[in-house]
């Protein structure tokens, strides 16, 4: 056992264990911040296992980003503020499911890799990744921007009701709607 | 480094994934769930970065980068349809969406709905 197995199994118990928080606790607004620990534990796991670039990636996206667009729809669907019974759904075939393919994969690769040791390679800076992105994954990347931005776009379509739709004679107004409809008739 | 260890904590989290994209019944919930899924996959790419030699050196952690942007579309467009079927039945409960149209299904979900425009 080196540092670093001391960290990643530190960080993995954490991450592991604020997972099942995630999925078990009653609170809305808690599981997101439980999110936060498990997304920011996996960051130091990418620290450790040498990926500095990607772990903050993660934390900017992850910690920064999603998280807050998360809860910002819990508070936007108007989810109760204490404990709240009628989240789940029965239990057992989740359970069977999620600890069948949880204990399978385990087993796979715990039967794949034993307890050896590898060295790790240097680490993957900004500079490296950047050289491998813009030069053998430079189509990818260009076709993932696409994808963002035709993301951006459905997203905003998608919650922007008066978009493609015919507009009815008796403006069904909608709260929030008709804000942005005045120039366009 | 032992790379069981990660790839142990990488199928855990998986599973914990599963799980409760199949027990939540809370849409941010699920989709919750699904960003642990996402993050499992992406240790393991992480991880297997490590252990094998590929030709590309480093091409597992441009695929968790890619990944990373994936999941970032993903829960856009989700968010956008979570809070649009909050606006339109005032709950985010996945197991109360009806899987059919309401203009063609004759339940009683779908006549509530066409009532209420």
């Amino acid at each position: 056992m080196t540092g670093a197995d001391v960290l990643l199994l530190a960080l993995g118990a954490v991450a592991v264990g604020s997972g099942v928080l995630v999925v078990t606790t009653k609170h809305l607004v808690r599981a997101g911040l439980y999110l936060v620990v498990c997304l920011g534990a996996l960051a130091g796991d990418y620290l450790v296992l040498g990926a500095e670039l990607v772990a903050w990636v993660q934390v900017l996206i992850y910690v920064g980003a999603v998280v807050v667009l998360l809860l910002f729809a819990v508070m936007l669907t108007r989810a109760p503020i204490g404990a709240s019974d009628d989240l789940d759904r029965p239990g057992w075939p989740a359970a069977l499911i999620g600890g069948g393919a949880g204990l399978g994969l385990t087993v796979l690769l715990v039967d794949a890799y034993r307890w050896g040791t590898v060295e790790l390679p240097g680490a993957g800076s900004a500079e490296r990744l950047g050289e491998q992105i813009f030069q053998s994954w430079v189509l990818p990347f260009e076709v993932l921007s696409v994808l963002l931005l035709s993301a951006l776009v459905g997203a905003v379509v998608l919650s922007r009701p008066d978009i493609g739709r015919p507009r009815p004679a008796d403006s069904t107004a909608r709260s929030g709607v008709d804000v942005t409809t005045g120039g366009r008739r | 480094m032992r790379p069981v260890i990660p790839y142990v904590t990488a199928a855990l989290l998986f599973g914990l994934g599963v799980y409760g994209v199949l027990r939540r019944r809370n849409a941010v919930l699920v989709l919750m769930a699904v960003e642990l899924m996402l993050n499992a996959v992406n240790l393991i790419l992480v991880t297997a970065d490590t252990t094998a030699r590929a030709v590309l050196p480093h091409s597992g952690q441009v695929f968790a980068l890619f990944v990373i942007v994936l999941a970032a579309a993903e829960i856009g467009v989700g968010l956008a349809i979570v809070l649009q079927l909050y606006r339109l039945r005032a709950t985010v409960a996945v197991d109360e969406v009806a899987l059919t149209e309401p203009a063609v299904s004759t339940r009683t979900v779908g006549q509530d709905v066409e009532a209420g425009r």
